[in-house]
């Protein structure tokens, strides 16, 4: 039955951000919008007064209904650089266990009083639920969604490239590892398609591949040197300690041998390749430590640039 | 008790008959009209059918009354124009012993509204290890034997459990879906799922049981009613049994042939049903193979679910929707869409179900059982919670218009419902 495809949940009637739930369906301008907002607050960061006031006043609820210690603490430092107030909640040690629904707990916040909810839940689609939930004033950040979306963080890894590589439109780019489980590949793959990277490949073996990838718009590479080469830029994902010995793939040392980065595989990518990684890395699983600290690495400067993006993030929502 | 139902479109799909007329009710049958009747209602205007025959309702009764009661869902069943209704045995505790079954048709009964024929579980808890007491739960009015959404792990307990239905003659309804493979799934293993981050159920979960299935049916002789098909492979693993001579049937849920996994948009868990939504090639296999007989009937799989387990993240959410009431305007859906004389339409949800249930009803003819439904098929109504009785207010189509309301139902003989 044909149906109306419903209403993109992120945009208000104007066009504008209110929800930053997912990065496809975003419109160019608007991807460009973060990045270029993010650009001033890199600077801000390195000043002696890290703090500007656009959120003065506003609340900020850290909402992680599963543990994550880096992301809640870049969303927290970048909504204290607004001078927002922060509320951080483990709401997988609290209200959840005592058997309190997603909703009810977030009908409860609202009732505190919260501009923005930072989101993260181990279920795909679990901020969309919310999004349709809260008041009109109130704006919903994903934090990353079960195997789903990670916004944020694929926005982070865009305002990477455009740093070291400004232009979008002649970038080879690989991503490496579990794509299947990963919400960080979903996310760049739609942003870099949007921003139209003419070629986004995925590498990994086909247990570790979601069914139907090709539909993203990437090409699927199985042998890892085949597939990096010529790259300008190379993703690595994070491999789960749970996926290494299982029936997904027999060990991680086998996993190393095929899918890891190391030197000699990075050879084969450009001679200015810049190799990322959402982090926290696996040394010796998915990257050799030598390609992690090495020259084309740019792992430390992602999480600085996390920072100026999330504060981008939230000063736009919270502002329209 | 004698009825008229006065100058109605009948039609009867068995027949093929399709003509304006009188039907006449005696006694609780089909009657020659030569009486004064008692009560008459005038048709005009409107179709006079058989009572729909659903082959997947859940009443929720026992185990689960908050989801649903016996009462709220026996009157969903007669405001859908349904007269009679096979149930699955996943109620809590699983119609696994004959006592429960018996409480069950009694409780059903004092209700008199339509029909219930209980399906008995084929393994104790439907737990997939040991066999019930099949005779017994015969005996006790189960009509066939099912394992509902819990498929049998172990092969060798399914081959002895067909061996042993086969030996009495016993009927089997089984959805084919492998365990193991569709183990942890939440959607269609395709493009959406992969789009929307939910861990998938690959088609050949289906249609690998399937092919095990029809082994074990060529292997015991069992009689064997697929439930719930869901892919274009399954139709034609399905279609080639059939014309191979194999003793089976099939059916497909109702929403299956309408909707596909483009209809999960953004996490709608309404669409959230077992099996999965499929692609739509799927979808548009299984309206055909309905239409061409390859698949015998269409069911609601009624599965009311209170409203705080759809309000939920998607894959966490309780899987069904809520069917009953809406099994009429969808068929008709479907059989317009596809350009079907109305009879072939209705003879979906009648007389071929009767078929596969093996029952008396299905039909308008003399000295048939009169189970009838009078409704009007221009009458357009928006399904909106308030217009559903079921207490499961859950259904993917929750806000659309649909054609075909029901304004009288008919149970063995008497008015059960009226508009």
């Amino acid at each position: 039955m044909p149906r109306s495809f419903p209403h993109n949940p992120q945009l208000n009637a104007n066009g504008e951000l209110q929800h930053l739930l997912s990065i496809e369906g975003l419109p160019r301008e608007i991807l460009a919008q973060i990045l270029d907002t993010a650009e001033p607050f890199a600077g801000v960061t390195e000043r002696e007064v890290k703090k500007v006031p656009l959120l003065r006043g506003k609340s900020v609820f850290n909402l992680f209904f599963e543990a994550s210690t880096r992301t809640r603490t870049t969303f927290e430092i970048a909504a204290k650089r607004l001078s927002a107030d922060v509320i951080n909640l483990n709401v997988a040690a609290s209200s959840q266990s005592k058997g309190e629904s997603l909703l009810d707990t977030v009908a409860n916040l609202s009732a505190m009083q919260a501009d923005v909810f930072v989101v993260r839940h181990g279920s795909s689609g679990a901020p969309y639920l919310i999004a349709r939930h809260v008041k009109p004033h109130e704006h919903v950040i994903n934090a990353g969604d079960g195997r789903h979306a990670h916004p944020t963080q694929g926005l982070l890894d865009l305002y990477t490239i455009r740093h070291y590589k400004k232009d979008f439109t002649r970038l080879t780019v690989a991503i490496v590892g579990d794509v299947l489980h990963s919400r960080v590949a979903r996310s760049l793959i739609h942003g870099l398609t949007t921003l139209g990277v003419p070629e986004v490949r995925v590498i990994g073996p086909q247990t570790l591949l979601p069914a139907g990838v090709e539909s993203l718009g990437v090409r699927v590479f199985h042998d890892m040197r085949a597939g990096l080469k010529d790259c300008d830029v190379v993703v690595m994902l994070r491999l789960q300690n749970e996926r290494m010995n299982g029936a997904l793939l027999p060990s991680a040392q086998e996993f190393f041998k095929h899918y890891g980065l190391t030197a000699d595989k990075l050879a084969l990518a450009r001679p200015d390749a810049i190799v990322m990684h959402p982090g926290p890395m696996n040394r010796g699983v998915e990257i050799d430590s030598s390609v992690a600290d090495g020259p084309h690495s740019v792992i430390l400067p992602q999480v600085t640039f996390g920072i100026a993006v999330r504060m981008a993030v939230m000063s736009i929502v919270a502002g329209n | 008790m004698k009825l008229l139902i006065k100058g109605g479109r009948v039609v009867d799909p068995a027949s093929g008959r399709d003509e304006v007329g009188d039907v006449f009710v005696a006694d609780g049958k089909i009657s020659e009209k030569n009486e004064e009747a008692d009560q008459t209602i005038d048709a005009k205007g409107l179709v006079v059918a058989p009572g729909l025959i659903d082959l997947s309702a859940r009443l929720r009764e026992p185990g689960y009354e908050y989801k649903a009661t016996l009462e709220s869902e026996m009157d969903a069943a007669v405001a859908g124009g349904v007269t009679s209704l096979a149930c699955p045995p996943d109620t809590d505790p699983p119609l696994d012993e004959p006592g429960l079954v018996d409480m069950l048709r009694r409780r059903a009964k004092a209700l008199a509204r339509a029909r219930v024929y209980p399906m008995g579980a084929l393994t104790v808890k439907l737990a997939g290890e040991r066999l019930t007491e099949m005779a017994e739960l015969a005996e006790a009015g189960c009509v066939a034997f099912s394992q509902a959404n819990a498929p049998i792990a172990d092969t060798q307990v399914l081959w002895h459990a067909m061996q042993y239905a086969a030996t009495f003659g016993f009927p089997v309804w089984l959805r084919a879906e492998d365990r193991w493979l569709a183990h942890g799934g939440v959607a269609h293993d395709g493009e959406v799922a992969t789009r929307l981050g939910l861990p998938g159920i690959p088609a050949f979960a289906e249609t690998i049981a399937l092919g095990t299935l029809l082994q074990l049916v060529r292997a015991t002789g069992t009689r064997v009613h697929f439930c719930r098909l869901s892919t274009a492979t399954g139709v034609e693993m399905i279609r080639a049994a059939k014309k191979e001579g194999l003793p089976v049937s099939c059916d497909v849920g109702i929403n299956h042939v309408h909707l596909s996994e483009m209809d999960l948009g953004y996490y709608d868990a309404h669409c959230r049903l077992e099996p999965p939504l499929r692609s739509q090639r799927d979808r548009d296999a299984l309206a055909a193979g309905l239409a061409d007989g390859t698949i015998d009937c269409a069911v609601s799989d009624h599965t009311p679910v209170d409203e705080d387990q759809k309000q939920m993240p998607f894959a966490e959410a309780e899987p069904g929707a809520t069917g009953l009431e809406l099994l009429l305007p969808l068929a008709l859906k479907w059989g317009a869409e596809r350009k079907l004389p109305l009879p072939k339409t209705l003879a979906r949800v009648t007389c071929d179900p009767a078929r596969i249930l093996g029952v008396q009803s299905g039909r308008i003819d003399v000295g048939a059982r009169a189970d009838l439904v009078v409704f009007d098929p221009g009458q357009h109504w928006r399904v909106v919670p308030e217009a559903l009785k079921s207490q499961g207010k859950n259904t993917p189509f929750l806000g659309y218009e649909l054609a075909g309301r029901v304004r009288a139902t008919i149970v063995a003989g008497s008015v059960v419902y009226e508009a």
